[in-house]
């Protein structure tokens, strides 16, 4: 089995030896630089531009405004388009805006020979605006009266969707139930991959070509033409490899207004490279959402009814919208089934920095909110955290009629008792949460629900072309786009077993996308790709090998029933005899005089289904009352992804979302002015992501329930970490301190206040058992 | 590429005090990093810019005759964590700098621009403050030596007479300021690496010699006031007291009484208030343990 | 009115010289006059360790780092690394065979400093590496599998065992 196994990257050597092409390492020596003025007020319209110091200064081309732009909104959302007008991404931006709506809205360009000129260009414009107030906080921004960002939406609602099962008004009436409520909140934060969003985009033969640091190419095409009222055939995306994206390169980014920047200059190539403040501000950024939750228990533990208010802060522009909220709106009533819920779910306009896709899609967030309520459930009712939720959670059997999801196995208790196993939780919840001196010991958990793919809200499909080349070995392209997480070395090996080839090195996979060439796929989101390439690896495969034995039928004189190809040869089924090599068959094929073929495969395949993927995350904390810090000691999460395709890269992908997830649990957060509206954060210095010395080991396991639907036995992976950690930081602390805190991240400030608030901050300091 | 009107190399501190002459205007850059960000950020777009950064002579550790030790300004920090001097007789200011951003900006960033750049933040300052050392600035007139306090004049300002060519060219500890002395820092930052300080905390200590109370004690801050500062409040309690847990924790909250920290978006007052009484505590238990005593 | 001056400088061991803008960063001198694409932007701050080489043995961040500055020094970038047949030095190998790369983005800046990191031919805690591994960040590995291939690579040079990672586990 060649899916399975531990197997490094096929990019590894050239990552590891600096060779990978990024778009920048692709630049062509002429381009032109273009940079973009940004507003510097949190709302309001721009009355003019006054260019005219700008273009004295030597080497600026050409100075565009929000007044030269075609007068065509369009939509930024990497979704898959949908032909129905009603499930349509909202259009409301322009390639540059005369109405800014938030600090950081794009003004102007400077397009110039280089980048110091540029930059000087840029600074030397002025922008005289009319000021309208603004607003940043979600309920605050629904108000009657509040700034009208966008006149379509009053009251600033983007939109609202409720989920109802039963009567909760009805249900809480019953004797005896235990109300646990609760306020969660969640922070703006920020992608931060390490290469910064940037293109470059030139004419040729009259078609726009745009070479972009992006995870969806066939996407940004179609983007790209509504965008420029083009027609999407003289589009032409490439994909180099990428330095991370995490959703932010979910989305149109500046790839339109490069686009459209090079269709002004005459096609001469134009390059937009973000700054690491621009992509902080300018690109998108993961919704901060708040929840209220009330949740009714009986005395026995079981929940009897749950209502669940949502407040999505979407920022300026619509990006992926009401898409993020409603997903965990959804997911409450599946991750604990309960007889009544009332779910409401709002996604609110305000004047921050657009919010998009960012990994886990609204999960982190409301698995935040939702196993923070759990604990404080549990501790209610008096029960131990891990037995209320195995009393509560989703059960085996379990089938959701909206997605057609079924829970297979019996995954969450099985995580748990896993998870619960690794770090001795029975043991130290028995000893942890006693501390009375300075340094307190917590254990916490925390289980999210997520699932693969986005079917039946979009749809899901994945095509893949494959080329049997003469030594023997496949080539093979696809869509779905390679963005560090390993995507290309998982085909590699799916392809390899689908096939019969000796070795994922057998494989060559393309791992640069051009929408001229590249066979359609929508792209990198929603943990989709493996699984769903899955579905069109197997079927391309399948044709493949159909052409390969109906050619070796021809030269062996063996049935194509009676014959296989196992380790890169045609083989006799019956007796395992080797026929031919694959290369053999190649060479013959291609060179045959009288009947050449060369022979390829290609297929789309359309799924019309989904997998659940959860688990759960353990986490153990120090935490120093009196210097209000916290410190993750221990963190251990796992997963039921289905088989692991690659054991090595499948725990790589866990620390990856584990990282990120500490970050939004303890420290990370985009703040904001409350008299400007202006970031005051957007660095790598002040912006606390995760370094080096802020992690404990980060250990990943899993439990490999094949999932039935997927030909490989898989289902998502790459979002699911990101997902629990927060909350079981947040349980953890609890346990240590006694203190629950519902707002995140739980820095030193918060802690501070917190700590505070119960009262544990000042007998430190004349503590004499505190160290 | 940096927006830079001009870049003039001095190649000795002769030439860099004569190029300061010839271009008042010009911004003097040594490592860099604080220089180069902020040209970039736009605040120093179009300046000239002085580098002193090739001035080898400016690099190194060394005791002078009266075993003063002198830090030329140029020295990176991680020169100074690495150097034995520091080592021997005041490791806690290799510590201290040891903390500073990264690895790669200990190899760049210098102590002299640390100081230069009068910023409260610098984790060098607290400390350097708190061993009373001593500024050399070389200028037209010759050599100017003045206390670390009366280098800093208020926030971004320091005592730097551009009129005269002056560039910094040493920082000095004086013999009597080490001797027999032991100290801890402590920077309290939001993360454990690549941080500016929320607040930063050096306590020294020389001990009686039968190591049953304190001869003298000083403390300093960075962050808690516009500029780097001493906490004489606390300091008188400490000073000639025994050790006791009863003094320390005196001796911690009368930081209070010194310090002026202000609410920002970075932290707030209250918080570096609270911060403060216990950095105090922590620094001066560890650095009465490391002067060999004992707290009772 | 620009300004230019040539810099010599030693490069991946070979000397070297070039008319050079005043005004340019080390990483532009590296990347637009010598073509060495392993030196990564990532902030041009110095906050994010991708534009990572070695001068003189230590590690800088050569966005602000001025080209200037270069003259008479030796530099080093991953290109150097690798043998005349491309053959990988045990570090590149090790972050391959650790998982230690994913985007790619940082891992040149990272490989650099552990050069100066395993050259000092010291052994170093898990503690101690970390901390000076500190000066790069990475947001897709969680740093987990970097340290490991660092601190295989070290034990492996040290002529020892490497010994297993120990998770904390606080009785």
């Amino acid at each position: 089995m060649i899916v399975g196994r531990r197997e490094t990257r096929v990019d590894g050597y050239d990552k590891a030896t600096g060779r990978t092409k990024y778009y920048e390492d692709r630049m062509p020596a002429n381009a032109l630089y273009v940079r973009i003025k940004h507003s510097e007020i949190a709302h309001g319209f721009v009355k003019s531009v006054d260019a005219s110091a700008a273009e004295k200064i030597p080497g600026v081309v050409k100075v565009l405004t929000c007044f030269d732009v075609p007068d065509i909104p369009f939509a930024t959302a990497g979704h898959p388009w949908s032909m129905d007008p009603g499930h349509q991404d909202t259009a409301d931006r322009h390639l540059l805006n005369q109405h800014v709506r938030y600090w950081g809205d794009d003004v102007a360009v400077v397009i110039a020979e280089n980048e110091v000129a540029a930059n000087q260009g840029v600074r030397a414009l002025k922008v005289e605006y009319e000021e309208l107030p603004f607003v940043l906080d979600v309920q605050k921004a629904m108000e009657d009266g509040a700034p009208q960002i966008h006149d379509e939406f009053p009251n600033n609602i983007l939109k609202h969707t409720t989920n109802i099962k039963g009567n909760y008004e009805e249900a809480i009436k019953e004797e005896g139930l235990i109300k646990v409520e609760g306020w969660y909140e969640t922070p703006t934060v920020q992608h931060a991959h390490i290469e910064n969003h940037g293109c470059f985009a030139y004419m040729e033969n009259g078609r726009i070509v745009v070479v972009a640091s992006t995870q969806i190419p066939h996407i940004i095409r179609r983007i790209v033409g509504q965008a420029l009222c083009r027609p999407w055939g003289d589009i032409e995306i490439i994909k180099p490899y990428i330095g991370g994206g995490f959703g932010n390169k979910q989305d149109a980014l500046y790839e339109p207004l490069c686009a459209w920047c090079t269709t002004q200059v005459g096609g001469r190539p134009v390059r937009i490279d973000c700054s690491r403040e621009e992509t902080f501000v300018s690109n998108r950024v993961r919704h901060a959402i708040r929840y209220h939750i009330v949740t009714w228990v009986r005395k026995d533990g079981k929940i009897a009814a749950r209502k669940v208010d949502v407040f999505s802060n979407q920022g300026a522009y619509a990006s992926h919208g009401h898409s993020i909220a409603a997903k965990g709106l959804n997911a409450f009533p599946q991750h604990y089934p309960c007889p009544v819920y009332e779910g409401n779910a709002w996604t609110v306009y305000t004047n921050r920095p657009a919010a998009g896709a960012m990994r886990g899609y609204g999960m982190p967030q409301a698995s935040f909110a939702d196993e923070a309520n759990i604990d404080d459930c549990a501790i209610a009712v008096g029960m131990d955290p891990m037995e209320f939720r195995r009393l509560n959670i989703m059960p085996k059997g379990f089938h959701d009629n909206f997605s057609g999801n079924t829970n297979y196995y019996d995954t969450y208790r099985e995580c748990m008792a896993k998870g619960a196993e690794i770090i001795d939780y029975e043991r130290k919840r028995r000893e942890y949460g006693h501390d009375t001196g300075n340094i307190r010991r917590g254990i916490g958990l925390a289980t999210f629900w997520y699932n693969t793919a986005v079917y039946p809200i979009s749809l899901e499909t994945s095509s893949n072309r494959m080329q049997l080349n003469l030594d023997g070995t496949v080539t093979m392209q696809c869509g779905e786009t390679e963005i560090g997480q390993g995507a290309d070395t998982a085909y590699a090996q799916m392809t390899a077993q689908a096939i019969g080839l000796k070795s994922y090195k057998d494989v060559h996979v393309i791992s640069c996308q051009d929408t001229d060439i590249t066979p359609t796929g929508t792209g990198a989101y929603a943990s989709r790709q493996t699984y769903v390439v899955g579905f069109s690896i197997r079927q391309t495969a399948d044709l493949l090998r159909e052409k390969i034995l109906k050619y070796a039928s021809d030269l062996t004189r063996q049935a194509v029933y009676n014959m296989d190809i196992v380790d890169g040869n045609i083989i006799r089924k019956e007796d395992k005899l080797v026929l031919m090599s694959l290369k053999e068959l190649a060479m013959t094929a291609q060179y045959n005089p009288v009947h050449s073929e060369h022979i390829t495969a290609e297929s789309t395949y359309t799924i019309r289904n989904n997998a659940y993927s959860f688990g759960c995350t353990f986490v153990e904390v120090e935490v120093d009352i009196a210097m209000c810090k916290a410190q993750v000691t221990r963190i251990v999460n796992v997963h039921d992804c289905g088989k692991v395709i690659n054991p090595a890269l499948a725990e790589a992908q866990v620390h990856g979302g584990q990282s990120m997830a500490i970050g939004f649990g303890l420290s990370e957060q985009l703040i904001f002015d409350e008299k400007t509206g202006k970031p005051l954060n957007n660095n790598l210095l002040d912006y606390k992501l995760s370094t080096f010395m802020d992690h404990p080991h980060l250990e990943g396991y899993f439990i490999e329930n094949p999932e039935p639907t997927s030909p490989f036995g898989t289902k998502s992976l790459g979002e699911p970490p990101a997902c629990s950690p927060a909350a079981a930081i947040r349980n953890a602390i609890l346990n240590a301190t006694g203190v629950a805190i519902n707002r995140i991240p739980i820095n030193p400030h918060v802690l501070f206040a917190e700590l505070s608030k119960a009262g544990l901050i000042h007998d430190c300091w004349l503590d004499k058992e505190g160290k | 590429m940096y927006d830079m009107k001009a870049l003039y190399e001095a190649e000795s501190v002769q030439h860099a005090v004569q190029l300061r002459l010839e271009h008042p205007e010009a911004q003097i850059i040594a490592g860099g990093s604080d220089v180069l960000v902020q040209m970039r950020e736009g605040k120093r777009a179009g300046k000239e810019l002085i580098s002193i950064y090739m001035i080898d002579a400016m690099r190194g550790v060394s005791l002078d005759e009266d075993e003063n030790i002198r830090i030329g300004s140029l020295t990176s920090f991680s020169h100074i964590t690495r150097d034995p001097i520091i080592q021997k007789y005041i490791n806690v200011l290799g510590e201290a700098v040891d903390q500073v951003g990264s690895p790669q900006i200990r190899n760049i960033g210098t102590i002299g621009g640390n100081t230069c750049n009068g910023v409260t933040s610098a984790d060098s300052a607290s400390t350097l403050h708190a061993w009373e050392a001593i500024v050399e600035l070389t200028g037209v007139n010759g050599i100017r030596r003045i206390p670390i306090k009366d280098f800093y004049i208020k926030a971004g300002v320091v005592d730097i007479r551009a009129d005269e060519g002056e560039i910094q060219t040493a920082i000095l500890i004086p013999k009597a300021s080490y001797e027999n002395t032991f100290g801890h820092y402590i920077k309290y930052g939001m993360r454990n690496a690549m941080e500016i300080a929320s607040l930063g905390c050096s306590v020294n200590v020389r001990l009686s010699a039968d190591k049953q109370t304190i001869d003298r004690c000083r403390i300093a801050y960075g962050v808690a006031g516009p500029v780097p500062m001493r906490a004489p409040s606390a300091e008188a309690v400490a000073n000639g007291s025994a050790m006791t847990e009863e003094m320390v924790n005196e001796f911690a909250l009368s930081v209070l009484s010194d310090i002026n920290p202000r609410d920002s978006w970075r932290a707030s007052k209250a918080f570096r208030q609270h911060i403060a009484v216990e950095m105090a505590r922590r620094a001066l238990i560890e650095s009465i343990h490391r002067a060999g005593g004992e707290i009772k | 009115m620009s300004q230019y001056k040539v810099v010599h400088c030693n490069i991946n061991g070979k000397d070297v010289e070039k008319v050079v803008d005043v005004r340019a960063s080390l990483t532009d001198m590296l990347r637009n006059e010598y073509h060495l694409t392993s030196v990564k932007k990532g902030c041009e701050v110095g906050e994010c360790g991708a534009c990572n080489v070695l001068i003189d043995g230590e590690a800088f961040n050569s966005c602000i780092y001025l080209a200037v500055w270069a003259e008479g020094k030796h530099i080093r970038t991953l290109e150097g690394l690798e043998g005349p047949n491309g053959e990988l030095s045990d570090i590149q190998q090790a972050f391959i065979d650790e998982t230690a790369i994913q985007c790619g983005f940082c891992t040149p800046g990272f490989i650099m400093t552990a050069v100066e990191i395993l050259e000092t031919g010291k052994e170093y805690t898990d503690e101690e590496l970390r901390k000076l591994l500190s000066g790069h960040l990475c947001r897709c590995t969680g740093y987990e599998n970097i340290l490991r291939a660092v601190r295989k690579t070290m034990y492996k040079r040290l002529g020892k065992e490497v010994p297993a990672v120990s998770i904390q586990n606080p009785q």
